[in-house]
């Protein structure tokens, strides 16, 4: 099988050139600017046959990549962080158009204070739109994700926008060997889009996005979106099997790794699970039955595959690459409405906040993790969250605050 | 003007192709001009809305045009005409529908979008040489949150955010001359108390390719005080006192399409409204009144001269 070492912006590019995309709607912003430049110089060079427009903002950018999907034409796009919060606006819109497309966010932690390396809080933040989002922790995944994605988007089941998130800088400029299918394998798993009824014709007028009137008809069509992203879940572990029929590699909405016999499972979303990884090898090594469980699907929010996966568990610490000010880690509350009340539900589901704006998470924090979610099942109580950070890390801040003239001592901002 | 097909007002469509029973207000300007509009552009369209008024012309399961219609967000209608005109091109050029399938896009806001919030996004579609029609319909103010001052809002009048003694300290944008500063192949002023201008712009306007922008003054009962059977009458003083130039910009010229030669004093306008009466009532406001007239004659000094 021959492979190719690609970054993950690269694996994403190529995963839209596969698509056989139509039409891109773009904007630059770091760490997905290398995205939209590969795909413009195969526009350049004729490899691909696809329009790119240069919009003047994110918010006009998903306007236009909602508006084509909702004329007719298979539509990709790409974003980051700021970009993505820019066009909030128009990610709740498109998604009640039922526009299928696919939107790949490099995740960047939010201003303030502005930084261009990774956490969640700029995915989390398109959480409720409608989107439905796939997460990836490898190259390889990228490209199949959004082969997967535009399955996913125009089944008629489901008929909704999907976001793959990678990492930025951890994903997005790290070189993995990638196999690329070929296109006509592609072509016969991924058909043309079919926009069936919802399309501008001259000959066929249709009024779309119209205004409602009440809450009666308002709720129908919110609820008709949540029931298509419901069905999701199925329709994704269908073709994720499909997937595998074609190209070998399959996907679930969950990935485990040696989490059966494990008695502590590590819950993380994104590359960062990687380093799970090696601590769950690790941790075994030392004697803990430790295991790992990455949700690829956050919407549909896998909740049933959370649960049989997490049956029977003592005890689960979910590690949040987000933060939710005053209220702690998203996925962890989102985990706990999921597993409480539920049969067999691990008796302690700890949160741990880490990996804001790219603070590694390193194999010391992972055995932290352990010992203290270890000694929660011990004391069978559920520990308040934990911001991951260390003595060094403080250190080298106050350092900063010196050279910045602020004295700690000082009455300040500092908590 | 010669080539219009539009002589006088004999030739206008007898009957409106929008349809009737819409949840605008009686007497409403706008709706007056989009009528006109309309009349001439005809079904092949797809009218993309900007948050305002005119949203509530297509509410579920209603609609009054015989197109089509999108309604986006109140900053990026035309970012949705560019994505809907690229997706007909795509598909066109790809073979996936006929010509007959083909739309103009029209992008339809109101002046706050136009104006404000919405005027990044044309500049950058002008910028793009996006083939498409803008039609705003200035009703001077953010009508559909009860009318409370915008960019479009002229010099003294009562707004619901300027409720004072002196009305909106700000003076209206100058749209028209910036939209034209970008060389776009069109733009026009209209009123829908002149249809007959209207017509031949907007033939003149369907005619042509690339970015064609009309600019309507609407007059609003609502926001700007007035009953309603006065919205042809305000709408043709607006033009005779040369408060409203009916003009357009056409291969990097701007013409005026109706010179009021003996233009009535900006007061005749001004007192048919309520926004305005606090310049009459309880004393004349001498100072703000002449301001206005100042401002109009200097406009128009420019070209008399
Ligand atoms: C982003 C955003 N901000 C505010 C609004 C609320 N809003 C809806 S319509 C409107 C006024 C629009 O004014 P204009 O473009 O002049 O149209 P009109 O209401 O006068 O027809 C406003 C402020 C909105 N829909 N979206
Ligand atoms: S508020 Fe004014 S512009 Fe809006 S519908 Fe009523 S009359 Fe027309
Ligand atoms: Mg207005």
């Amino acid at each position: 099988m021959k492979r190719t070492l690609l970054t993950g912006n690269a694996a994403a590019a190529w995963g839209m050139r596969l698509a056989g995309v139509d039409y891109l709607p773009a904007f630059p912003i770091t760490p997905q600017t290398e995205i939209i430049e590969t795909v413009a110089r195969w526009i350049d060079t004729g490899e691909i046959d696809c329009r790119m427009v240069t919009l003047e903002s994110e918010h006009s950018m998903i306007t236009a990549a909602g508006a084509a999907a909702a004329t007719g034409v298979r539509v990709f796009s790409a974003t980051s962080s700021q970009g993505l919060l820019y066009g909030m606006e128009m990610l709740y819109t498109v998604a009640g158009w039922r526009a299928p497309f696919v939107l790949v966010n490099v995740s960047r932690g939010l201003s303030s204070p502005i930084t261009l390396e990774p956490d969640h809080n700029d995915i989390f933040a398109a959480r409720d739109s409608g989107f439905l989002q796939i997460h990836c922790a490898t190259c390889q995944e990228v490209l199949d994700s959004i082969i997967l994605a535009y399955r996913l988007a125009e089944d008629e089941r489901v008929r909704l926008p999907v976001i793959v998130n990678l990492d930025g800088f951890y994903l997005s400029f790290t070189r993995e060997p990638v196999e690329i299918p070929k296109s006509e394998t592609v072509a016969r798993f991924l058909p043309p889009f079919d926009p069936g009824n919802v399309r501008f014709r001259a000959s066929e007028p249709v009024s779309q996005a119209v205004a409602v009137l009440g809450g009666g008809p308002y709720s129908y069509f919110r609820y008709q979106a949540h029931l298509a992203a419901m069905n999701a879940t199925s329709v994704f572990e269908e073709i994720g099997k499909e997937f595998e029929e074609f190209f070998g590699r399959g996907y679930g909405s969950l990935e485990t790794y040696r989490s059966d016999d494990a008695e502590l499972v590590f819950v993380m979303l994104g590359s960062f699970a990687t380093k799970a990884k090696d601590a769950v090898d690790r941790l075994r090594a030392a004697g803990q039955a430790v295991g790992l469980v990455r949700p690829r699907l956050l919407r549909p929010f896998p909740a049933d595959a959370f649960r049989q996966a997490l049956a029977g568990k003592k005890g689960v610490a979910v590690i949040d690459q987000n933060l939710s000010a005053g209220s702690g880690g998203i996925l962890h509350r989102e985990l706990t409405a999921a597993l409480y009340g539920q049969p067999e539900t691990p008796p302690v589901l700890a949160s741990f906040i880490g990996g804001l704006g790219g603070r590694n998470i390193g194999p010391e924090d992972f055995f932290g993790i352990a010992a203290e979610t270890s000694q929660a099942i011990a004391a069978g109580k559920t520990p308040p969250p934990r911001l991951l950070f260390s003595e060094g890390e403080l250190k080298d801040v106050r350092q900063l605050q010196a050279i910045a003239g602020i004295s700690p001592e000082k009455p300040g901002r500092d908590a | 003007m010669s080539e219009t097909r539009f002589q006088s007002l004999k030739d206008l469509p007898a009957a409106h192709l929008l349809g009737t029973g819409t949840a605008m207000c009686a007497g409403c300007g706008a709706l007056e001009a989009l009528h006109g509009i309309y009349d001439i552009l005809g079904e092949k369209t797809v009218f993309i809305n900007a948050a305002g008024c005119m949203t509530l012309l297509s509410v579920y399961p209603y609609t009054p045009f015989r197109g089509s219609w999108l309604y986006t967000a109140m900053a990026s209608a035309p970012a949705g005409a560019q994505g809907v005109r690229d997706a007909l091109d795509i598909l066109l050029e790809k073979k996936r529908i006929g010509p007959e399938d083909d739309l103009q896009t029209v992008v339809l806001t109101g002046d706050g979008s136009a104006y404000g919030m919405g005027l990044s996004a044309t500049s950058a579609a002008i910028e793009r040489g996006l083939d498409f029609l803008y039609i705003c319909y200035d009703n001077e103010g953010y009508g559909n949150t009860g009318h409370q001052s915008s960019g479009a809002t002229p010099h003294g009048a009562r707004t619901a955010t300027c409720k004072g003694g002196h009305g909106f300290g700000g003076y209206k944008k100058d749209l028209f001359a910036i939209w034209a500063a970008h060389r776009p192949a069109y733009v026009a002023t209209v009123v829908g108390a002149e249809p007959l201008d209207l017509a031949r712009k907007v033939e003149k306007a369907k005619a042509m390719q690339g970015p064609r922008l009309l600019i309507a003054l609407a007059p609003c009962p609502t926001g700007w005080d007035y009953d309603p059977r006065e919205t042809v009458k305000i709408g043709k003083l607006a033009v005779k006192s040369g408060v409203w130039p009916l003009k357009e910009y056409i291969g990097g010229k701007t013409v005026h399409t109706k010179l009021p030669r003996k233009r009535l004093p900006v007061e005749e306008y001004l007192k048919t409204q309520g926004r305005f009466t606090h310049l009459f009532e309880p004393q004349r406001d001498e100072q703000t009144i002449q301001e206005i007239q100042a401002r109009v004659d200097a406009y128009w000094h420019e070209f008399d001269g």
